[in-house]
Formats: structure tokens, C-alpha cells, sequence
């Protein structure tokens, strides 16, 4: 969910492009990075661990920990919360390590 | 033949940004390097107004601090490349040797002096559940409210009630979230009253003696089990309470990010109030390897403000050393930098961080 309204932050612009999130179409901001977007969207899973399949999400946000990596138009490993969006992105719940497939 | 610069800076945050700025104000070379694609490290999401007297711009929100040195280092020309995080420092014969990565390709400058201000990262704790999405660093929240605008869920449980966990915790309010308590171990409150009393009035309970027994939820965060602590932290049975939260937010304190001192080889004490173990440096924030600087959360866990002054501090050190300014002149300016921090460092907040700090003072002379 995005912050709309706030006692003294200014507006904020609205989603300007679109990435797709396993397939699906969601709206987002020119510059944020890709964990933004997932989470105004209500995403909130980015990968699944190589050994037990277990959910990771976004817990540092700022590019330390890669526990929210996913794979990003074929890209495995990718920081979410460091990387920007970028029209039709292709982000991928990654699982495992991931794996190469047709990067661009 | 590798480019060389009188110094380089290591971190765009608060720290490396003052530092940068003192030296091209007395006229150095500087190159200020940062792995992020914006400067200002951490300080476009502190968008409370900071604490101190004037000179330390007290009642001015971090955010406002953080474009009023970026507009400093443009007016003074200095060079910034972004999107380089650093890998490496190399003593050579000629300097220091500073590697990094830009656009995918390794590159280097050898500088004179090299100041590091890489800054901190947030602790973690462990409980069943902590690795579910949704539990996550109250600071990685706050990034996400104040400078993304996007929610990272709607019912928070904060963990910690240092003034991480206190600010962290009304912001979400600002934002719109809803902060369903904020846990604190310990058996009092960690941070300053003035902030406590604001979530407090905001309606947020504060569970002093309280922690997370557990997460729910198979995907995400579903729920969060909290339980009293007696004297001696041990969960008291009976107590448990269940709280309908889709967030856990951790607000339990920074640790340095010393890498790059460790690989240049700097000596390093331990120092637990400063974050643990800190590279030890003398009253110029010169480590023991010389010609390197630390200033900032690497140089001890503190706040904004102090990192700004010691980056200053660091600056005017290693102008000097690079004669730019006298030994009077840099003495004076280092005195009234030295002034500021000693007042940052009162009270009963900041005895424990003046004492370590004196500390790391005294193992830099040869004491232990």
C-alpha cells in the first residue's frame, strides 16, 4: 500500500510504468526500487530457500542482507531493494539460487 | 597508470559527505565514492527533527540536513561517483590503493589519505518465525515509509524501544500504519522520554519486560506471540499474549561496517556501547595504519549528528596532513569540532559513548 496521505511529506507521483511479478501485471514508479513496487502492491515474498523451500522477503533494505533477491529479466540473485524498476521489468520469485533463463 | 587524487571518502552518508566538504573547503582533492545510486546514506529517511543546540541544527528533519550537504559538495565541486561500491584498500608504494566496482568494471584510484565512513547496518535477533517476510529491520521500514512511501504492512509489532524503535514507531503511525505494541526486553524504556511520550499518547503500549516468544504464519507474518520476562529474562509461562500483527519491525541496535578497515588492516578495540568492535583511532580519527580515517558508524555507533561532526573532524584532519591548512589554523578548527562533540556526548544518554570513545582515545595512545 502506498503512503498517500501524511501530516507533512509531500504528494507523491503516481505509478508511471508497469513490471510484471511472475507473469502479473503491476503499476510502478519511475526510480523506486523493485521491493517498493512489490510491496505497494502487497507482495511481500521474493524468494523460496534452496534447501526446505521457505518464504524470504525484504529485511534490510539496503542492499546487505539478499534475503529479498529475485530473478529480474533473467538475472538471478538480484537485490530488490537496491535495484530500480525499469519499464516491463520481468521479476521472478526466485527459487533456490536460481538459475540463468534467457537474460536479456 | 592508475588515476591519483589526494584523498578519497568512502560513503556518501552523513560522515563521508562533512568529511568531503572540509576538505575541498580548504582547497584538497577529493573523490567521494558510494555503492548507492543517491548520496546522503541514511539521511533522507530521518524525517524527525534532530535533537542538540543550533550548531548541531537541531529542530531541522534529517532530510532537509541531508540536501544542504549535498548542495555543500556540489557548490565545492566535489566529485562523486555513485553506484561504486568499494572492494578494497592496498597500502602501495605511492598511497593507498581503493578498488571498486562501476558499471560492471573494476577500477582503482590511489589516494593519499583515505577517509572511511561506510557507516552501520541493523542488528537481528532470532525467534521461531524470524526468517518469515514481513519480520524486518525497523530502519528497512522506515526507508520504506519515509523515502518510497510504501507500507511494508499494515499492524506492526516493534521490537526494541532505543530511539530507533521510538521514532521508527510514530513514523509508522504518520504513515498510516497501525502499531500494535512495541516490545522493549529490558525493564525500562531504552530511548528518550520525549519520544516514548509521543507513541504513548499516540495510544501505542510500551511492554517493558516483554519479547516475541514466536511469528505465526506459514507465508508471511500472521500473528505474533509476545511473553513477559522476569529479572533474569526468562520468559514467564502464562503470560502469552497473541497480537493479529502482519509486520515485525527490529529496532535492536547497529552494528559498525568495518570490512573495509579490517581489510586495510587497521587495529581495532572492542568497545560494546560503540557497537562492537570499532577500528581504534586517535583524536584526528586517523587509524593505526596511517593515512587512513574513519568517521562515522564505523568509528563507533552513534548518531547523525555526532557522524557529521566526526566527519568534519576527519576532514580537517587529513587537509591538514595534506597542507592545506597550518597547524594553528587546523588546530582551531579542530577544537571547535571537538567542542561540539564533547557537548553531543553529555547526559546520561551520551556518558557511556564519551567514555568508550575516550576509551578508543587511550588504546590509540599505547594505553589498553
Amino acid at each position: 500500500m502506498r503512503v498517500v496521505n501524511h501530516p507533512f511529506l509531500p504528494a507523491i507521483d503516481e505509478p508511471d510504468i508497469t513490471i510484471y511479478v511472475d507473469g502479473k501485471p503491476i503499476p510502478a514508479k519511475s526510480g523506486e526500487p523493485i521491493a517498493a513496487a512489490l510491496l505497494a502492491a502487497g507482495i511481500r515474498v521474493c524468494r523460496k530457500t534452496a534447501k526446505k523451500g521457505r518464504p524470504r522477503g525484504i529485511f534490510c533494505g539496503i542492499g546487505r542482507c539478499t534475503d529479498c533477491v529475485m530473478t529480474v529479466d533473467g538475472v538471478p540473485n538480484v537485490r530488490t531493494c537496491v535495484t530500480p524498476v525499469k519499464p516491463n521489468m520481468m521479476v521472478e520469485t526466485q527459487n533456490g539460487l536460481g538459475s540463468w533463463v534467457d537474460a536479456k | 597508470m592508475k588515476r591519483k587524487v589526494q584523498s578519497v571518502v568512502i560513503g556518501a552518508g552523513p560522515a563521508g559527505l562533512a568529511a568531503a566538504i572540509e576538505i575541498a573547503k580548504a582547497g584538497g582533492q577529493v573523490v567521494l565514492i558510494d555503492e548507492n545510486s543517491k548520496p546522503g546514506g541514511q539521511l533522507f529517511k530521518q524525517i524527525h527533527k534532530f535533537f542538540g543546540s543550533r550548531e548541531h541544527r537541531a529542530g531541522v528533519r534529517g532530510y532537509n540536513i541531508g540536501i544542504q550537504l549535498l548542495e555543500e559538495t556540489k557548490e565545492l565541486g566535489v566529485e562523486v561517483l555513485l553506484d561504486s561500491p568499494v572492494y578494497g584498500i592496498y597500502k602501495e608504494e605511492d598511497g593507498l590503493l581503493v578498488s571498486y566496482v562501476r558499471e560492471g568494471k573494476e577500477e582503482a584510484i590511489i589516494a593519499e589519505k583515505v577517509i572511511l565512513a561506510a557507516g552501520g547496518m541493523e542488528n537481528a535477533i532470532a525467534f521461531p518465525g524470524s526468517t518469515l517476510p514481513g519480520v524486518m529491520g525497523a530502519g528497512c521500514a522506515q526507508t520504506m515509509i519515509n523515502v518510497h512511501r510504501v507500507l511494508p504492512g499494515e499492524k506492526v509489532v516493534m521490537v526494541g524501544s532505543g530511539n530507533v524503535g521510538l521514532i521508527v514507531s510514530y513514523q509508522l503511525l504518520q504513515a498510516g500504519a497501525q502499531v500494535l505494541a512495541l516490545v522493549e526486553a529490558a525493564p525500562s524504556i531504552g530511548g528518550y522520554g520525549v519520544h516514548a511520550a509521543k507513541i504513548r499518547r499516540a495510544g501505542v503500549p510500551i511492554k517493558v519486560s516483554h519479547t516475541i516468544k514466536r511469528v505465526i504464519g506459514t507465508t508471511e507474518v500472521e500473528a505474533v506471540e509476545i511473553v513477559q520476562l522476569d529479572e533474569k529474562f526468562n520468559p514467564i509461562p502464562g503470560t502469552e499474549e497473541i497480537l493479529e500483527a502482519d509486520t515485525v519491525c527490529l529496532a535492536v541496535g547497529l552494528s559498525p561496517m568495518t570490512e573495509l578497515a579490517w581489510l586495510a588492516g587497521c587495529n581495532f578495540t572492542y568497545e560494546p556501547a560503540l557497537g562492537g568492535h570499532i577500528p581504534v583511532h586517535d583524536e584526528n580519527m586517523e587509524t593505526s595504519v596511517p593515512g587512513v580515517y574513519v568517521a562515522g558508524d564505523i568509528a563507533g555507533v552513534e548518531e547523525a549528528s555526532t557522524a557529521m561532526e566526526e566527519g568534519r573532524l576527519a576532514g580537517i584532519a587529513a587537509a591538514e596532513a595534506l597542507g592545506c591548512y597550518t597547524e594553528d589554523e587546523a588546530k582551531a578548527l579542530k577544537q571547535q569540532v571537538w567542542a561540539r562533540l564533547d557537548a553531543l556526548r553529555t547526559g546520561p544518554f551520551g556518558q557511556a559513548r564519551f567514555d568508550a570513545k575516550k576509551h578508543i582515545l587511550d588504546v590509540a595512545k599505547g594505553g589498553k
